[in-house]
């Protein structure tokens, strides 16, 4: 129930990866994922993945961060509880500045932190299938979907003229499953 | 894509690795248990923390007089003690978010253990105003929620809740920008772990991180906004405190000069306070190849540019003071290097303005017993600075009946003695269970600035083209 079966192409470097990405793309097979121990620049551009729009989500929560401070503070000081400091004006948003500012950043920071592991379904205590243990070490894997009509042996040769060092299959059984450590 | 990094440049990991060296080098200690060494300071500092706690236990429960802080000088050991930690506290982010978008590489070999000392000195800091509350469980009165006092919201234009506001999203933000860049290393851990609790541990922290290709997209992106966020933060959280004094109408602090004389001398206390931790940490964990001498030279590099820059901040005051004619102003500044507090001043002036000019010479700025040794004075002359403002301005005052004297009591003193206590424990538990350096992020920059035999090579081939042009 629920069983996946993957290809892996294991790579040793960076720039190898980067040029066999796109030749593997070329001869028309669909990359599932690569996972790689650190990032590399350029390999999303090569997976052909779209850029991340995550900074506009972070500017558009930076915004709410400080219309929330100002708008809270002129309301509380102008409307809401008058407070006559010496003839000041009750509307002295100078003096908003400081505080307008740090609910701006914590607001942007927060909101991106909390829709990045949203995005990428992050969170304590989430376990998720790992290909090879080595894509957190020292190997690039690229993961390949396969079923029973796919030519394994034209996918590892296409595999292996790339770059990669060894091709492995990997079958997931409970790909479906949620697990909690 | 990996970009040109110039041969002659020094680098930054030595010793020729491969990305596996990086994992085993950096994750070796997390498996094994820990030395003997480490069991003896671990103790030393949690010994201290149950002081403090007893010490905090106690004036919380007979009240704050129990402290040295009289009628005439208010604030004294515990605002003197949070600046000093908050301006410890300012290395990490700096490492971490200006350097970043610098471009300055070497920041990768310390930038997780300056972030996490940034964290644990925000700790420490943020106790000192919370506790000097007096009744500190009223101390969610700061806070502009809905009550039944009116409601009554706390003052938004005054300085001391900019500080609630600044001090929190500081730690809050440098928190989550330190544990996004962990997430990948813990995740590296937990791949290699064997025993079983270390799986379900590192596990559970990993938040399920695979190094899918979209997600280091994801995180690449994130890191650079929260770097982009966390500049303009890092510079405005010592402001903010030095408006606490700078927009009073003390002598001696209100003054304009003090926003960027005190970022500067937070910047170089904490790199200081780096410098004290790193060549510690990298003797104990053998991990020389990473923080290198190199590294060493750029932070004392800082250390003196912030350095001269404090130094040139106490001289334009002593000016301004001797120049604005004002009378109480320039009273305040004979009565800090004259008055009965001479010491504090005179031990600020060697501390801070002497003794980093001596980082000039290359010869001291890459000595790890110079820089250790200068590290601690430096942070000595920090605590004056701090001690000289507050205490020496406010002990004399504008009524010469209220003028007065300070000294701490043993409770301000095992209050301080506490948080290097809170501090030292949570950065040795770092050190121990986490990776003191940024393992994916030391792999990111191996290739080029590693100490590959291609680099070797390269270095040769220019070496002996400046000896051909020498010759000809």
């Amino acid at each position: 129930m629920g069983s996946k079966k993957f290809l892996l192409g294991i790579f040793g470097d960076e720039d190898v990866l980067l040029e066999g990405v796109p030749a593997i793309r070329e001869k028309g097979v669909k990359i599932y994922d690569v996972f790689t121990p650190f990032p590399i620049h350029g390999l999303d551009t090569a997976m052909g993945l779209r850029e991340s729009k995550l900074h506009i989500a972070g500017f558009i929560y930076g915004i709410t961060g400080t219309s929330i401070a100002l708008g809270f503070m002129t309301w509380a000081n102008s409307v809401d509880w008058k407070v006559n400091f010496g003839g000041k004006p009750f509307w002295s948003w100078p003096a908003y500045i400081p505080i307008t500012f740090e609910l701006t950043v914590l607001m942007a920071s927060a909101g991106m932190v909390a829709t990045f592991m949203y995005l990428c379904r992050l969170a304590p205590g989430v376990q998720k299938h790992i290909m090879d243990l080595r894509q957190t070490d020292d190997k690039m894997v690229v993961a390949i979907e396969i079923d029973e009509h796919t030519d394994v042996n034209n996918l590892t040769n296409i595999l292996k003229s790339s770059g990669a060092e060894e091709v492995n299959t990997k079958v997931i059984d409970d790909w479906y499953r949620y697990k909690i450590a | 894509m990996s970009f040109k990094e110039s041969a002659l440049r020094e680098p930054l990991v030595e010793g020729n690795k491969s990305y596996k060296d990086v994992t085993n080098d950096i994750t070796n200690s997390i498996f094994g248990t820990p030395t003997k060494g480490w069991f003896v300071v671990f103790a030393l500092s949690v010994a201290l923390l149950l002081y403090g706690a007893f010490c905090v236990t106690w004036f919380v429960y007979y009240g704050i007089g129990t402290w040295g802080s009289n009628k005439t000088v208010g604030w004294a050991w515990d605002i003197t003690n949070f600046v000093w930690w908050i301006g410890i506290g300012h290395a990490g982010t700096l490492i971490s978010a200006i350097l970043l978008l610098f471009r300055q590489k070497w920041r990768t070999g310390v930038n997780r253990a300056a972030e996490a000392m940034t964290i644990f000195a925000v700790m420490c800091a943020g106790m000192f105003p919370v506790l000097h509350m007096g009744r500190v469980w009223m101390g969610f009165f700061i806070l502009p929620y809905p009550n039944t006092r009116g409601p009554l919201w706390p003052n938004f234009v005054s300085p001391l809740l900019w500080d609630v506001f600044a001090i929190s999203t500081y730690f809050s933000v440098s928190l989550m920008f330190w544990y996004t860049g962990l997430i990948p290393d813990i995740a590296t851990i937990r791949d290699r772990a064997k025993k079983i609790w270390q799986q379900k541990f590192y596990g559970a922290l990993s938040f399920g991180w695979t190094g899918s290709a979209k997600h280091w997209q994801r995180h690449e992106s994130l890191s650079l906004v929260l770097a982009g966020l966390s500049t303009p933060l890092v510079l405005s959280v010592h402001t903010i405190v030095s408006f606490d004094f700078a927009t009073s109408v003390i002598p001696g602090w209100h003054t304009t000069i003090f926003p960027p004389y005190f970022v500067a001398g937070a910047v170089f206390s904490g790199f200081a306070m780096v410098q004290t931790l790193m060549l510690m940490t990298r003797k104990l964990l053998r991990l020389e190849e990473y923080i290198t001498l190199s590294h060493i030279d750029s932070m004392n590099r800082i250390i003196t540019l912030t350095g001269s820059i404090v130094g040139c901040a106490y001289l334009t005051e002593l000016f301004t003071a001797w120049y604005s004619g004002a009378l109480y102003e320039q009273y305040a500044f004979m009565n800090r290097a004259l008055g009965p507090y001479w010491w504090s001043y005179w031990g600020m002036m060697l501390c801070n303005v002497v003794s980093p000019q001596l980082f000039w010479s290359k010869k001291l700025r890459t000595s790890i017993f110079w820089t250790f040794f200068l590290s601690i004075v430096v942070n000595i002359g920090m605590w004056f600075e701090r001690f000289v403002i507050i205490v020496t301005s406010l002990h004399r005052d504008y009524l010469p009946s209220s003028w007065n004297m300070f000294s701490p009591t043993w409770v301000d003193i095992g209050f301080y003695l506490g948080t290097f206590g809170l501090f030292f424990t949570l950065y040795l538990l770092f050190a121990k269970y986490f990776p003191v350096i940024a393992v994916a992020e030391i792999k990111h920059v191996l290739k080029t600035t590693g100490n590959t035999p291609a680099r070797e090579a390269e270095l040769k081939a220019i070496m002996d083209k400046a000896a051909a042009v020498d010759a000809a």
